[in-house]
């Protein structure tokens, strides 16, 4: 104990403080990185595209109400979860999730491929009263998000910040934002130039009501385009090898 | 805050004048957002922000003129002058929300049993109260209990006051704020959907203060020890407090939508956003669930059994393999997704690597009681202690084991991880705080004894009970969930649809939500028996506690 | 940067870092220089010698 000074102290607590960061980075850097630099992480398939504004605001709605609490968004390479949900996901297919809702827990099916199973009737019943079309339904009501208008103050501004992000929105996207979110759920205004830009965007009247545009109408565009992007026919099996 | 070593403790320094000069400045900034922001929610938190800035300002002054009046704080009879205001603040906090958290989860169990429960109102919903349990009862109630046994060993083990005066008071008062925050905005709708990681930018950017305060305080007090080791205890605590930093800095990075909006987008997407999410998930479990409270129970096991840890060699290699392992275990969340499979191979080899350290740090605790095993039945706090261990060791036996890819396509997405986690938390962390609290309240409070050590073997009981209930329900539930999922029938095709399998979860719903009724009950009895000792209170007929004193508890006390 | 390199540089560089890495904190853990510092250590929680009776006093 005699060469003990205050300085070895001090140099001992920073020297334990630095190999416990080396000790837990290194794991981190390992796995995270090369995610990041092997390309073929994220797969090259046609058809996945940045999300239109209307099916944006209801992405926020689904985070909002914390609804990747009890649904999965990511079907597994197993047999029985491809057969009931159908094909596997892919890394591409959520390459534009800022974040990402594959989830963890089922408490209900998982969501990945939901879009265009059912109708948008259906929808509006269910999130109204899960039990009105499934009775043994765990699901709490959504009656509230048919009478909330949509918030899109920040609308705009969500498309920039994903743009900046990396999500490849146009300047025209931005610009059209808000006609855009528009005419997806009415259609009867002209929205060709909306469904040029976004290719595959379905245009609905989804809750029913085309003049103001509700939460509802957003969580169902939502819903309704989930999955639906990549046809499966003209997927070539190499690119889907990691 | 090294000047207000010279000052009369609790009087104005230079150091406080910039404290409370900081706290004008964050005033400000919320008024103005408060006043520029057209979200309702970012305007209650910015109203929030200003109360704290303004109390906090109020009670900086306070400190200075109760100061002048006082005569100063004796010091402990090993002649140092603890400073544990703080801590007791935060051990009451941490029961406190304890039992809101044991609540919540009660509520949201019984939701998932009696869906009527939810009312169709948006912030009793499932999806807004789930966080609100995991964020309370990991973050609050965990953290809480973390914050106080850490900065109270911290200073016993060192030998030395906490360094800094305010900035031990801002920790636990910032922290509690970054609480309120996270908790309403998920009752209103703010979060950024990342599990055990939902709090929007900004309380992020508050809880970032908070925690590089906490680590600048810790690691300037292990500095000024008059100990030339550092008591293994702390490597966890200060591992805990480090590498939370830094997976909250990654996992959360952000981008605004506007500085007036409540919410942002996550910099990273899709496969590698979910990466560095269990990356981050699986931590907060091995460094905020398991690392911290490893740092509990290498100090108030020794301390409660009156005798040293089993092997301190054991303790350093359990330290360096558990850190280091741990960090490479978060892709086996992730088994058969869209993740490489090299990175899922390397999350599972790991996460069963991880068994022997964990086992050797359970081995170390338990065998810590070898000689003085009678304790186990004279003491219900040691028994407490005890129980957790095994807990502990129960979860990293069936957590690699759930690792195993195999294992994994069966258990994922289905109860069974609840119930996993709940032996984890029921099990391990609960009883490990709980512990820890019976021994900490009497010694911070400087009473001779608990209320009632009959009262602490009803909680133990009762809590038990209401464990086994609840993880049994959910190995049952899971399992049949898992297989009922994978059923074919005669012709090949599958037996279940999905709503019949929601449906067979229905008796073991009920069944969890009586044993979570049962933890919080025993939570209950627990309040009761600290606030009862905490008033000075000892149950009629109880006998002298066999246990010992705190370091640093007042002479009269313990002298024999 | 492809799947190929990264696991080779892992299976060489990778393996090398970690063996030295788990030596050096076996080595720290059992030095026997270190026995008494560590038998010391572990009984810091115990370690109440230093008693002061100026507490008794307190309000």
């Amino acid at each position: 104990m005699s060469r003990f000074t205050h300085a070895t102290i001090e140099k001992n607590s920073i020297l334990l403080l630095v190999l416990t960061l080396i000790a837990v980075a290194i794991g981190g850097l390992v796995e995270i990185v090369p995610t990041f630099l092997i390309k073929t992480t994220v797969e090259d398939v046609e058809g996945v595209r940045p999300y239109t504004p209307l099916e944006l605001a209801g992405r926020d709605i689904y985070v909002r109400e914390g609804c990747y609490a009890c649904h999965s968004q990511m079907i597994r390479s197993l047999r029985s979860e491809v057969e009931r949900y159908g094909h596997y996901s892919l890394a591409a297919e959520s390459k534009y999730d800022h974040p990402f809702q594959w989830g963890s827990k089922r408490t209900g099916p998982d969501l990945a491929r939901v879009g265009g199973k059912y109708s948008d009737e259906w929808h509006r019943v269910h999130m109204a009263d899960p039990r009105a079309v499934v009775p043994e339904s765990v699901m709490p009501g959504y009656p509230f998000l048919a009478e909330t208008p949509l918030a899109t103050h920040d609308m705009q501004n969500s498309l920039k910040v994903l743009a900046l992000l990396g999500t490849p929105y146009s300047e025209e996207m931005v610009t059209e934002t808000m006609s855009d979110l528009y005419v997806q759920q009415n259609p009867d205004e002209d929205y060709d130039p909306m469904v040029e830009r976004y290719p595959g965007a379905v245009v609905s009247n989804f809750d029913g009501d085309p003049e103001t545009v509700t939460e509802l109408d957003a969580i169902i565009a939502y819903m309704q385009m989930l999955g639906t992007l990549v046809d499966f026919s003209t997927v070539e099996r190499s690119t889907l090898v990691q | 805050m090294a000047a207000s070593r010279e000052a009369a403790p609790g009087t104005v320094t230079a150091a406080a004048f910039g404290v409370g000069g900081l706290f004008v400045v964050g005033a400000l900034i919320s008024i103005f957002i408060a006043a520029g922001t057209h979200d309702a929610v970012m305007a209650f938190h910015a109203t929030l922000f200003i109360l704290f800035f303004v109390l906090g300002i109020f009670a900086i002054g306070k400190r200075h003129f109760d100061a002048q009046e006082r005569t100063p704080e004796p010091p402990a009879r090993d002649g140092i002058n603890y400073h544990d205001g703080p801590i007791r603040v935060a051990t009451i906090a941490s029961l406190f929300w304890g039992i809101a958290g044991f609540l919540a989860g009660l509520y949201i169990a019984l939701e998932l049993a009696f869906p009527g429960l939810n009312f169709d109102l948006a912030f009793l919903n499932f999806g807004r109260l789930r966080p609100l349990h995991t964020s309370a009862v990991i973050f609050a109630f965990g953290g809480n209990a973390l914050i106080a046994t850490s900065l109270y060993v911290v200073q016993r083990t060192c030998k030395t006051r906490l360094a800094g005066d305010l900035a031990p008071w801002f920790i636990v008062w910032g922290y509690q704020l970054f609480i309120v925050l996270a908790a309403t905005g998920y009752l209103l709708g703010v979060t950024q959907g990342k599990e055990y990681a939902e709090p929007e930018w900004y309380v992020d950017l508050w809880l970032t203060i908070v925690w590089v305060t906490y680590l600048i305080v810790f690691l300037a007090t292990l500095a000024r020890r008059k100990e030339p080791h550092i008591y293994v205890a702390n490597w966890f605590y200060l591992a805990f407090i480090v590498t939370i930093a830094m997976l909250h800095l990654v996992n959360n990075a952000a981008v605004p939508v506007s500085l007036t909006s409540p919410k942002s987008y996550i910099i990273w997407s899709g496969v590698q956003d979910a990466l560095i999410q269990w990356w981050y998930g699986h931590n907060a479990v091995g460094f905020f669930l398991t690392a911290g409270f490893l740092g509990m129970m290498y100090y108030f096991v020794p301390k409660r059994a009156e005798r040293p840890v089993y092997s301190y060699r054991l303790s350093i290699v359990h330290f360096w393999a558990l850190i280091f392992l741990y960090i490479w275990a978060g892709p086996h969340h992730l088994h058969y997704t869209a993740l490489p499979d090299w990175a899922q191979t390397l999350g599972m080899t790991f996460s069963i690597m991880l068994w022997m350290p964990s086992w050797g740090g359970m081995i170390n605790g338990l065998m810590t009681l070898s000689g003085a095993w009678d304790k186990l039945r004279t003491d219900p706090v040691i028994r407490m202690l005890v129980v957790s261990i095994a807990f502990y060791g129960m979860s990293t036996f069936e957590g690699p084991v759930m690792s195993i890819k195999a294992v994994n396509s069966l258990s994922h997405y289905t109860d069974w991880t609840i119930g996993h986690v709940h032996s984890g938390a029921l099990g391990w962390v609960g009883f490990v705080t709980f512990g820890a609290i019976y021994c900490l309240v009497p010694w911070l409070w400087n009473r001779k004894q608990l209320y009632s050590l009959a009262l602490v073997n009803w909680h133990f009981w009762i809590a038990t009970l209401g464990i086994v209930l609840y993880i049994t329900a959910m190995w049952v539930s899971g399992i049949l969930q898992g297989l009922m999922w994978r059923a074919y029938d005669s012709l090949g095709f599958l037996e279940y649809s999905f709503v019949e399998t929601v449906e067979a979860m229905h008796p073991f719903y009920v069944i969890r939500a009586m044993g979570g009724g049962l933890f919080l009950i025993g939570a209950l009895i627990m309040a009761y028996n600290v606030y009862m000792t905490i008033r000075g209170h000892v149950r009629e007929g109880e006998a002298m506690e066999p246990a010992p004193a705190g370091d640093g508890q007042l002479a009269a006390v313990g002298a024999k | 940067m492809t799947y190929e390199t990264f696991s080779v540089f892992a299976g060489t560089w990778g393996l090398i870092l970690l063996v030295i890495m788990f030596s050096a904190a076996m080595t720290y853990a059992f030095w026997p220089g270190n026995k008494d510092m560590f038998e010391h250590a572990a009984k810091l929680p115990l370690d109440d010698q230093e008693h002061s009776d100026k507490g008794e006093n307190r309000s």
